[in-house]
């Protein structure tokens, strides 16, 4: 891979970190008055399945999707205004932190509800087949959300009808306090489960930023060949509490011990090592990129802070669509 | 002296009363066992009655709301718990096809002492999928049993009547009720399904109004009482069963009647409020009623628009004044005059959930 790319990945993956650690330092200001799910130590998943897609393939997500958006290209300033509840944001204030979405950027939207999206991924990528649009869908979906019917509902779907959508599964080992043992069986695997619904599936090692990058071109390369769906799962690791800017692993729902070893592995700061290690990034550029970063993060806060709120009038718009054209309403 | 108890302790008390005295009383639902123990309402019991008796579940609410049925069926009582009544509509099937009708379609012969307890969601931007209430929808189906608690009196009896009873009850815990305090007897004791409650005597209007809308509504009643109007405001406290006589012995004392009910308008309980006084207690009514609801929306999340979308103290005292033809300006409005955001039940929210 070029230089350029491998910085690129880590650009991308340091900017979802800062962006989360911004919102992380606003959120007790009580101006975002939304709840947030944030993504800080995952960041290498979104962006290492993101970087094999264009603008014209499909992203969906859940409650948890600030990084998902970014790494999809999703507009900055548009996602602090819709924290912020303005009208300028994403969903013009209607949506907030759980109901993202920027169709430029194809991000087709992400909610709340788990598994929510999973199913309309599947007709997603059945509208691509359908029209021959070779666009491929990818649905990001925590492991909690595989215990969901609408999980196996869809992967039957999906393999029946051969279609381009790659699930996309995020196993941080958690849904909310609750670990595995005590939803799934330890026999339990999903690629094996996948592949029993007849798709291939791979699984690696989420906090490895080319890792997810492999995994995730090759599911991408088999969408655009018409050789149907693929399930992959990442493992990795939730710093922070589930919903809200803090630390909460003195609710001793989980080990601290446990969280230290996946800080340790850290997918930003173990692949900057490796791009310093290869000489492929220096301190100056660190800092450099960090500085960027940081700016426009200013940026789009202060655009948040100063865009205006929703009219009243807005309550009441949007409830049902005027015209529409190819399911996106104008 | 009587016991104060917050009202999510007063659920935690009855459940765990309940399990005391029957075995086959258990708990279920996403996070029961976890630190925050459903807001508090199950914490601890997992120590006390062991991990079989209080569990976990996947995230599969379809599915486990068909297994809390079946062993319904075969005699367990189960206790099912959703955070938000949002997630359940995962499982609208097996409630509204199963646990609703299993006792009429065949025959009366088996029953299911099933109560799924939900709770509603509110402001700080939860927005469309984390905050509807749909009790109406819970009380058009005939089978099912629909209580809101306002108290924690109410909160411990009902829901102890609620594990007694041989139906599904779906029992709706507003999350800004959680945190409030009142006084609650130690011991078991049984608020009956079916009864409502006068939580304000007043001669000039009925305010009848479900769950948190209650305390908006007796806050309005202590504003109207400054400029003299006395409000009669009714807690309905089970949607079904319904106490409409409770409402029609109001309204015939007062000749006017005010619905308020969280709910979207189209449909709403406070609709079936209305209605069914309309036919009982027509001859009574000296101005025409009105409800206060949802507007026909999915919740914004943005706070600058949940102020005209949630209906609070300061729109029932206006209403109020409307159907009274007194001049508002003669009536200090709550919040208004606080300046208290609408989004959060008081200043202590700070948020995220
Ligand atoms: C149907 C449904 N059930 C429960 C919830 C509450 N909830 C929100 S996020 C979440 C955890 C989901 O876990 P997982 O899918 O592993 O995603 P993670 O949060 O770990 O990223 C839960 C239970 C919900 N939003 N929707
Ligand atoms: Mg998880």
């Amino acid at each position: 891979m070029e230089a350029q790319a491998l910085q690129q990945l880590y650009y991308q993956m340091l900017r979802i970190r800062m962006v989360e650690e911004k919102i992380a330092e606003l959120y007790p200001g009580q101006e975002i008055r939304c709840p947030v799910h944030l993504s800080t130590g995952e960041e290498a998943v979104a962006v290492g399945v993101c970087a094999g897609l264009s603008s014209e393939d499909y992203v969906l997500s859940n409650h948890r999707s600030h990084a998902h958006y970014l790494a999809k290209g999703g507009n900055l300033r548009a996602m602090f205004a819709e924290l912020y509840g303005k009208v300028t944001g994403c969903s013009m204030g209607k949506g907030g932190s759980m109901h993202l979405v920027d169709l430029s950027a194809g991000f087709l939207g992400a909610v709340p509800v788990v598994a929510n999206t999973i199913p309309l991924a599947v007709g997603a990528a059945f509208t691509s087949k359908q029209k021959n649009q070779e666009r491929t869908i990818v649905v990001f979906l925590g492991e909690g959300a595989t215990e969901e019917g609408a999980f196996h509902e869809s992967m039957n779907f999906a393999a029946l009808h051969s279609l381009p959508v790659i699930f996309v599964c995020e196993n941080n080992l958690y849904s909310v306090y609750s670990p595995l043992n005590v939803r799934q069986s330890k026999a339990r695997d999903n690629c094996v489960i996948a592949r029993g619904y007849g798709m291939e599936s791979f699984r690696d090692n989420g906090n490895n930023i080319l890792a997810v990058l492999e995994l995730a071109e090759r599911a991408i390369q088999k969408a655009r060949n018409g050789e149907g769906p693929t399930f992959v799962e990442f493992s990795t690791y939730r710093w922070r509490e589930h919903c809200g800017p803090n630390y909460d692993n003195n609710l001793g729902y989980r080990a601290e011990h446990e969280f230290l070893e996946w800080k340790q592995r850290c997918p930003v700061i173990s692949f900057e090592q490796r791009l310093r290690r290869d000489g492929l990034l220096s301190d100056a550029e660190i800092c450099q990129i960090k500085e960027r970063i940081g700016t426009e993060i200013e940026d789009a806060v202060a655009f948040a802070k100063s865009s205006p709120w929703p009219d009243e009038n807005l309550l009441l718009a949007h409830i049902y669509a005027e015209r529409r054209i190819d399911g996106v309403a104008t | 002296m009587t016991r104060q108890l917050k009202y999510v302790e007063a659920i935690r008390e009855a459940i765990n009363l309940c399990m005391e005295v029957d075995p086959n009383v258990y708990v279920i639902g996403e996070g029961v066992p976890d630190p925050k123990g459903i807001f508090g309402t199950t914490t601890g019991l997992q120590q006390k009655y062991g991990a079989e008796r209080v569990l976990d579940m996947p995230l599969s609410e379809d599915g486990m709301t068909g297994m809390a049925i079946g062993s319904a069926l075969t005699g367990l009582r189960p206790i099912l718990t959703h955070q938000r009544v949002d997630f359940a509509l995962l499982s609208m099937n097996q409630i509204v096809n199963n646990a609703a009708k299993w006792h009429y379609m065949f025959g009366g012969q088996t029953c299911v002492p099933l109560v799924i307890r939900m709770a509603i969601g509110m402001g700080w931007g939860q927005g469309a999928q984390h905050s509807q209430s749909l009790q109406a929808w819970f009380a058009h189906v005939p089978g099912l049993k629909v209580v809101m608690p306002v108290t924690p009196y109410d909160a411990k009896g009902l829901l102890i009547s609620s594990i007694e009873d041989d139906n599904p009850v779906i029992f709706l815990e507003h999350r800004w009720l959680h945190n409030t305090f009142g006084d609650v007897p130690e011991g078991i004791y049984r608020v009956p399904l079916g009864q409502g409650r006068i939580a304000r005597r007043g001669k000039d209007i009925t305010i009848a109004a479900t769950s948190y809308m209650v305390l908006e509504s007796l806050r309005a009643a202590e504003t109207l009482s400054e400029v003299g109007i006395e409000a009669d405001v009714v807690d309905i406290r089970t949607l079904k069963p319904f106490d409409s006589a409770m409402i029609a012995e109001s309204v015939q004392r007062t000749g006017r009647l005010l619905a308020v009910d969280a709910d979207w308008k189209t449909g709403s309980f406070a609709g079936e409020i209305i209605t069914s006084m309309v036919e009982m207690v027509w001859g009574s009514f000296k101005c025409p009623p009105r409800r206060i609801t949802l507007p026909d929306s999915p919740t914004p999340t943005s706070a600058a628009l949940s102020r005209y979308y949630y209906p609070r103290a300061v729109h029932i005292v206006s209403a109020v004044c409307e159907m009274m033809q007194i001049p508002k300006e003669r009536v200090s409005l709550p919040h208004e005059t606080f300046g208290i955001p609408l989004d959060v039940p008081d200043s202590s929210f700070t948020g995220p959930f």
